[in-house]
C-alpha cells in the first residue's frame, strides 16, 4: 500500500524514451516531492521537452524502458486524460488552437472531467462562471481571452498566458511547464511567473523546463538539473542556474565529456 | 419515346393517373405534358461519361428502382400530423404549410398574415393566376435535366409563397414535405414557388423529412424569385433515412439590390443531391449560400452549387462544410460564373471537409469562370482529419478522446450551424447533429 504522505510525488527511474526510432532520453532519474520547484535546464535538443511530453503521455513519444511513479502509481500505464485527471498538467511549449471551440466550453469539460474522477458533481454553469472569473483575476489575464475560442488567433504570449489560466482552473498537483518562458516579452514573463507563484503551495510541485535562466529570476527553484544528451548530468540549487547563465552550456558539456 | 417509357413503366403508369380526376387545373396540365415528353427523351442522367454535372454521382440505384407515386395511394395522412413536431422544427409564430406523402394537409395551417400569402399552388392559381403563369417553371429549365423534367411532369400541387412589401423581417414560413413511410418505395415531387416582391422580407424553411425505412425518392424543385430590394433568408433541411434518395433542385433569381441568404443542411440520404443555382440578374445583388453535409456509412451526398453573376456590383459568398465518416462519399461542385459585364463583382467560395475515417472520400471542385476584368474573386477547398496534436492537447486537459473529438467536430459544424438565426430551428438542428455525430466518432476511437 502506498502512503501518499511519505512517497514522493514523482519518481522517475532510468527513463529512456525515443521519438520516431531515435532515442532522446537515455536514462533520466529524478525525484520530485510536494512543495518543490525543479528547473530542468539544458541546451536545444537535450531532451527537455521530450521529458515533459512523455510524462504527459504524448502518443508519439514511446517509452523504451524505465519507470515513472506518480504518487506511487505507474504513470506510464495511464492514458493522457487519466494522468490529467489525477492532477498532472503540462503547459505546452506550443499550445494548440482549437478552432470554433469556446474557451468556456473547453475549460468546463476539463474541470468537470477532473471533478467526475474525484467523485464530485459537475459544476453548474453559474458556479463555473464564478470559478472562471475568480481564476482569471487570480492569474491576472485579460478576461477577453476566456471569452474567445481556445487559442484561436492568439499571439504567442496570449497562448502562454492561457496555459497558465488553464493550469489555475485545473489546480494540478504536478505542473510541467515546457518552455513557457520562450517567446515572452518581459511583461508577459512577469505575468506568467506571478501566475505560477500564486498557484504554488506545499502540496503541489512544479517542474519547469527552460533553456534560459531568465524565468528563474521570477520563479525561484529549489533544485536545478542540467539535461545534456538525454541524461541529467548535474543537479544543484538555484545557484547552478546562475553559473550556467554565466558560463554557458559548453561549460557543462566540457565537464561531462 | 417508347424506349424510355418502357424503361420506366411505373412512372408512365403513374403519370397517366396524375390529375385524371380533376378538370380545372389547365395550367399545370399544360406544364406536365411537355415535361413528360422531355423526360421520355432524356430519362435520368445515368450516363456519366462526358456529363460534368453528374461526374461523381451514380444515379443508377435511383433509375433502376421502381417507385410508386405516393399521392395515388390512398392512406390516412393525418396520422403524422399530430407528432409532426417530433421530426420537424416548429414554432407557434411560424406559418406552416404541410404536405404528407405529397398531399397537402390543410389542418396544419394555423397562422394567416396579410403581408405574406402561403397557400397551395392550386389556391394560387385561383388568386394569382398571372403570377403563377409568369414564374412557375421560368427558372426551372428541364430541357437537359431529367429530374427536373420528371418533377415538372408530376406537378399536381405544391407550395406557393408570396411576400409583399409590407412583410416583416421576423415572418417565418415553414414548409414541410414529409415522407411518412406508410407507402413503401414511394416517390414524391415537392414543388415550391416563392416570390418576394420588391422591398419584401421573409424567412423561409424548406423541410424534406423522411420517416420511410424502405426505399424512397424525394425529387423536389424549388423556384425563388427575389425582386428588387427584397431580402430572403432561406433554410433547406434534408433529413432522409438510410434507404432514402433525395434529388433537390433549387433555382433562385435575384433582381437589383436584393439579398438572398441561404443555409442547407443535408443528412442521412443513401444518395443525396443538392443542386442549387442562383442567378444574380440585377445590379448590386448579394447572395450568401452556406451548407453543412454529414455523411455516414456508405452514404453519398452531392452538392452541385452554382452562382451566376450576370450583372455588375454583385457579391456572393459560397461556404460549405462537410463531415464524412465510414466509407461515405461527398461531392462539392462549386461553380461561380462572372459574366463579361458583371464588373465589380466580389465572389468567394470555400469548401472545408473533415474526414473521420480513412475510407471516406470527398471530391471537392470549386471553380471560377471569370469573363469580367475588374473583380475580386477567390476560392479554396480543404480536407483534413482531426489533428492528433490537437487531440492530445485536449486529452492532456482531462478530456477523453471521444469527448475531445466530438467537441472538435461540433466546433467544425458550428461555423455553419451558427448562421441559423431562428432559435427553434437552431435548436432543432443542433439536436439532430448531436444525435448523429456521436455515432460518427465511434470509428474514430481507434485513431490515437
Amino acid at each position: 500500500m502506498v502512503n501518499q504522505a511519505i512517497s514522493p510525488l514523482l519518481q522517475i527511474v532510468d527513463l529512456c524514451v525515443s521519438v520516431e526510432d531515435q532515442q532522446i532520453l537515455k536514462g533520466v532519474n529524478l525525484t520530485v516531492n510536494a512543495g518543490e520547484v525543479h528547473a530542468i535546464m539544458g541546451p536545444n535538443g537535450s531532451g527537455k521537452s521530450t521529458l515533459a511530453n512523455s510524462l504527459a503521455g504524448r502518443p508519439e513519444y514511446s517509452v523504451v524502458s524505465g519507470e515513472v511513479l506518480y504518487r506511487g502509481e505507474d504513470l506510464l500505464a495511464l492514458e493522457p486524460e487519466d494522468r490529467a485527471r489525477r492532477g498532472l498538467f503540462l503547459a505546452f511549449q506550443y499550445p494548440m488552437e482549437l478552432p470554433g471551440v469556446r474557451a468556456w466550453q473547453f475549460l468546463k469539460a476539463a474541470v468537470d472531467a477532473k471533478r467526475q474522477h474525484n467523485g464530485e458533481e459537475e459544476m453548474s454553469a453559474r458556479e463555473f462562471d464564478q470559478f472562471l472569473k475568480d481564476k482569471v483575476s487570480q492569474v491576472d489575464i485579460d478576461p477577453e481571452l476566456s471569452r474567445r475560442n481556445v487559442n484561436e488567433g492568439f499571439s504567442g504570449g496570449e497562448k502562454k498566458r492561457n496555459e497558465i489560466l488553464q493550469m489555475a482552473m485545473l489546480e494540478p498537483d504536478l505542473a510541467l511547464l515546457d518552455e513557457t518562458d520562450s517567446g515572452l516579452d518581459i511583461d508577459a514573463l512577469r505575468i506568467v511567473s506571478e501566475g505560477v507563484n500564486k498557484l504554488r503551495n506545499p502540496s503541489n510541485a512544479v517542474v519547469l523546463v527552460t533553456h534560459y535562466q531568465r524565468i528563474l529570476n521570477y520563479i525561484t527553484p529549489d533544485f536545478v538539473h542540467v539535461l545534456v544528451d538525454g541524461r541529467i548530468v548535474r543537479s544543484g540549487g538555484a545557484d547552478l542556474a546562475h553559473e550556467l547563465e554565466e558560463k554557458g552550456y559548453d561549460w557543462i558539456r566540457e565537464m561531462v565529456s | 419515346m417508347a424506349e424510355i417509357s418502357s424503361k420506366y413503366p411505373q412512372y408512365t403508369h403513374d403519370y397517366h393517373l396524375v390529375g385524371s380526376d380533376k378538370t380545372e387545373t389547365t395550367l399545370l396540365e399544360e406544364m406536365r405534358q411537355p415535361a413528360w415528353t422531355v423526360f421520355n427523351n432524356i430519362g435520368l442522367p445515368t450516363a456519366r461519361r462526358g456529363n460534368e454535372k453528374w461526374k461523381y454521382t451514380d444515379v443508377r440505384p435511383i433509375a433502376n428502382k421502381t417507385f410508386v407515386y405516393a399521392p395515388n395511394v390512398s392512406i390516412d395522412r393525418g396520422l403524422e400530423l399530430k407528432s409532426l413536431e417530433n421530426f420537424t422544427p416548429n414554432s407557434d409564430d411560424w406559418i406552416n404549410l404541410v404536405f404528407i406523402d405529397g398531399v397537402y394537409q390543410p389542418r396544419a395551417n394555423k397562422k394567416i398574415l396579410d403581408s405574406v400569402e402561403v397557400s397551395t399552388l392550386h389556391e394560387a392559381l385561383e388568386n394569382h393566376e398571372e403570377l403563377v403563369k409568369k414564374y412557375l417553371g421560368r427558372e426551372a429549365d428541364y430541357s437537359e435535366d431529367g429530374f427536373t423534367a420528371l418533377n415538372t411532369a408530376f406537378i399536381e400541387d405544391g407550395a406557393f409563397v408570396l411576400a409583399s412589401e409590407s412583410s416583416e423581417e421576423n415572418t417565418v414560413v415553414n414548409l414541410v414535405f414529409l415522407t411518412s413511410g406508410q407507402v413503401s418505395d414511394c416517390v414524391t415531387y415537392p414543388r415550391v414557388l416563392l416570390i418576394a416582391q420588391p422591398g419584401s422580407h421573409l424567412s423561409v424553411i424548406e423541410n424534406y423529412v423522411s420517416l420511410c425505412e424502405s426505399s424512397s425518392l424525394t425529387n423536389s424543385v424549388t423556384e425563388i424569385y427575389v425582386e428588387e430590394n427584397a431580402t430572403i433568408k432561406h433554410y433547406r433541411i434534408c433529413l432522409e433515412k438510410a434507404h432514402g434518395f433525395h434529388v433537390g433542385v433549387s433555382r433562385v433569381c435575384q433582381e437589383a439590390d436584393s439579398t438572398f441568404i441561404s443555409a442547407s443542411f443535408a443528412l442521412g440520404a443513401a444518395i443525396g443531391r443538392n443542386d442549387f443555382h442562383v442567378l444574380l440578374d440585377g445590379e448590386g445583388a448579394n447572395c450568401e449560400l452556406s451548407g453543412l453535409y454529414l455523411t455516414l456509412n456508405d452514404q453519398h451526398q452531392d452538392n452541385f452549387i452554382s452562382i451566376d453573376h450576370a450583372k455588375p456590383n454583385g457579391t456572393s459568398r459560397l461556404f460549405y462544410k462537410g463531415i464524412l465518416d465510414g466509407s461515405s462519399k461527398a461531392v462539392f461542385g462549386g461553380n461561380v460564373i462572372v459574366r463579361k459585364n458583371a464588373q465589380k463583382t466580389d465572389a468567394q467560395q470555400t469548401d472545408k471537409n473533415l474526414l473521420l475515417s480513412d475510407s471516406a472520400e470527398i471530391d471537392s471542385k470549386p471553380s471560377l469562370l471569370i469573363y469580367a476584368d475588374d473583380v475580386v474573386c477567390g476560392h479554396g477547398a480543404t480536407a483534413g482529419h482531426i489533428d492528433e496534436d490537437t487531440l492530445f492537447y485536449m486529452r492532456s486537459r482531462g478530456l477523453d478522446a471521444e469527448t475531445a473529438s466530438r467537441i472538435l467536430i461540433h466546433a467544425f459544424a458550428a461555423e455553419i450551424l451558427d448562421k441559423v438565426d431562428l432559435l427553434p430551428l437552431g435548436e432543432f438542428l443542433n439536436n439532430i447533429y448531436d444525435e448523429y455525430i456521436p455515432s460518427a466518432t465511434l470509428s474514430f476511437g481507434s485513431v490515437q
